[in-house]
């Protein structure tokens, strides 16, 4: 339902960021984007979301369709009106307000309040824990809280397609694992396409149905998550990713480009 | 009561309410502040616009006085829409001190602008209030005191409620604590930015208007801007309930000093004990009393 084609972004006019990025999402499933740091995985969600325009980006190149219609180009509260939603990596609650007014301001195109309130609910059935800190200031809310108050509050939109940017970082494994199972119990339950960004590609794996890998601006790699969870080539890369320090793994890429090469 | 306690009675209730008409013109600052990032170092000027605006129709075009005001209400929100639009937009982003010499050039321009376009010399702002003070005990209150503590008040607490519960006021807080963010929730950052400058408009009107009255309209009347830094550093750049404390210290303190000192030295008290005290308050809380604290979880 959501498709970018040939994608170039730039920054500050002279930084090449995005080398023609094709991926797509399908309606009602969950598509991982994998990659290092520094790959372009956020920039492509911002690319989608409209929010490079805010950081001096720009797309130079290519087109984005949402359901067939072209929507690169257009701002941010356009996009969010389509139902597509960018969560922030980093966990970026607005401090100085309550979990609830978090909620309430991510509620901002519904305009009926009815409505404002059924989601509300939705969210801390969701997630029982945001309940209970429901009048708590959420910028002292612990980082498992923040995340779930941050993916709570793009729900707050009712988004179609919620694009999601490295949840799992910084997180314990037992939150993580909580987390990525309320997502997956969304994208049933709810009907919620996801495009998930993430450098954990165990776990990214185990809940996606498709997946892109991502290098230097460019994919390298795509397939069913089946097919990617068995390939040797991201066991690798992720290996060198996730167990050693950064030295190691970026050998370990261009060991995994070299194979790649070597491969196609 | 002894004559000792009756006096200070009598200095204390007229800085609160002169107190509160500080609050008022403090919230245009710190709305704008809050919302946007900006320093408006053209507060003063934004109330000595209005009181042109307001005297103008009345003593000049001869208005009567609900248009007067209507209209200087209306024009100053139009101009805090335009300002936002024309001049501060271009700026988001911009290092802090391109704002401040930016508002610091338009209070300058404002201050030409108000005695070429609408009159020179000063004009009295007259309100159907009258003159004879209310005196209950050891209080004399002037009526203009009461209506203008009163209309601060009631403003005050409606800001304050449109920030703490309202829909809008909840959006418009999220833009203040992070603008990237409010973007990807779908709300129209520049909006609220005008927003803020238009309801900074609103204050400076009322403001204009109660100053007018009281001290007369001519540039002068900007002068009542320099007030508005104590209150805002006493009370933390972007706080209303700072406002609003903030206003209160500084009427009561220069009422208080002025009462006892004045008699003294001559006169000017009023001017430089709030600055005294704002110079001692940087140095103890640096963000004001109420002001934002950066959190920092443990
Ligand atoms: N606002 C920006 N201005 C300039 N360069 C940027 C900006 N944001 C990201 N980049 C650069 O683009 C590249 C990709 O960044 P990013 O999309 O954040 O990668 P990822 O999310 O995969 O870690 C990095 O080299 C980064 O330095
Ligand atoms: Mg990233």
């Amino acid at each position: 339902m959501l498709t970018l084609n040939n994608i170039e972004v730039i920054y500050d006019g002279v930084i090449l960021v995005l080398k023609g990025v094709s991926l797509s999402v399908r309606e009602g499933g969950i598509t991982t984007l994998l990659g290092a740091n520094g790959a372009g995985k956020t920039t492509t969600l911002k690319a989608v979301s409209g929010l490079l325009r805010s950081e001096r980006g720009d797309i130079t190149k290519g087109t984005i369709e949402l359901a067939g219609q072209r929507v690169d180009r257009l701002p941010p509260h356009a996009m969010v009106r389509r139902g597509v939603v960018q969560v922030f990596e980093g966990r970026r609650v607005f401090e100085h307000l309550t979990t609830e007014e978090n909620l309430v301001a991510g509620a901002h195109i519904q305009h009926d309040r009815a409505k404002v309130r059924e989601g509300i609910a939705r969210v801390y059935g969701y997630f029982p824990r945001l309940a209970e800190r429901r009048r708590v200031e959420s910028g002292y809310l612990s980082g498992g809280e923040q995340q779930m108050l941050v993916i709570g509050r793009a729900l707050m939109s009712s988004p179609r397609v919620i694009l999601l940017d490295e949840p799992s970082l910084g997180l314990a494994p037992m939150l993580v694992e909580e987390i990525f199972q309320i997502v997956a119990r969304l994208n049933k339950e709810q009907r919620l396409t996801v495009l998930l960004v993430e450098q954990n590609a165990t776990l990214a794996l185990a809940i996606a149905d498709h997946g892109y890998v991502m290098e230097n601006g460019r994919i390298v790699l795509e397939g069913a998550a089946a097919s990617l969870r068995d390939n040797a080539d991201i066991k690798e890369f992720y290996l060198g990713l996730t167990e050693v320090g950064a030295r190691k793994s970026y050998r370990e890429v261009k060991h995994y480009k070299r194979r790649k090469r070597w491969l196609s | 009561m002894s004559e000792f306690f009756g006096f200070f009675i009598l200095l204390m209730s007229n800085g609160i309410l002169i107190g509160l008409m500080y609050s008022l013109i403090a919230l245009g600052f710190v709305l704008v502040y809050k919302a946007t990032d900006a320093v408006n170092f053209a507060q003063g000027e934004f109330v000595m616009i209005a009181g042109f605006m307001a005297a103008g129709g009345l003593m000049v075009w001869g208005a009567p006085l609900w248009v007067a005001v209507l209209v200087a209400l209306a024009a100053m929100v139009a101009f805090g829409f335009g300002l936002e639009r024309v001049m501060l937009r271009r700026l988001i982003g911009r290092p802090v001190i391109a704002v401040v010499m930016a508002t610091i050039g338009l209070a300058s321009i404002l201050r030409g602008l108000g005695p070429f376009t609408i009159f020179s010399g000063t004009k009295p702002l007259p309100l159907p209030i009258p003159d004879e003070p209310f005196i209950l005990g050891p209080l004399f209150i002037p009526p203009i005191q009461l209506v203008g503590g009163l209309v601060s008040l009631g403003f005050l607490v409606a800001f304050g409620w449109f920030f703490l519960k309202s829909r809008k006021g909840i959006a418009m807080r999220a833009v203040a604590d992070n603008q990237q963010v409010a973007m990807a929730m779908g709300i129209d950052v520049e909006r609220y930015f005008g927003l803020a400058w238009a309801m900074t408009g609103i204050v400076s009107a009322l403001g204009g208007i109660l100053w007018g009255n009281l001290l007369g309209v001519d540039v002068n009347l900007a002068l009542v801007g320099f007030k508005v830094f104590p209150v805002v550093i006493l009370g933390g750049l972007d706080s209303i309930p700072g406002a609003i404390v903030g206003g209160l210290i500084v009427g009561i303190v220069e009422n208080v000093a002025a009462g006892y000192i004045d008699p003294y030295v001559g006169g000017g008290t009023k001017d430089f004990a709030p600055y005294v005290l704002m110079i001692m308050a940087l140095m103890i809380r640096p963000y004001g009393i109420f002001g934002k604290r950066i959190i920092e979880r443990v």
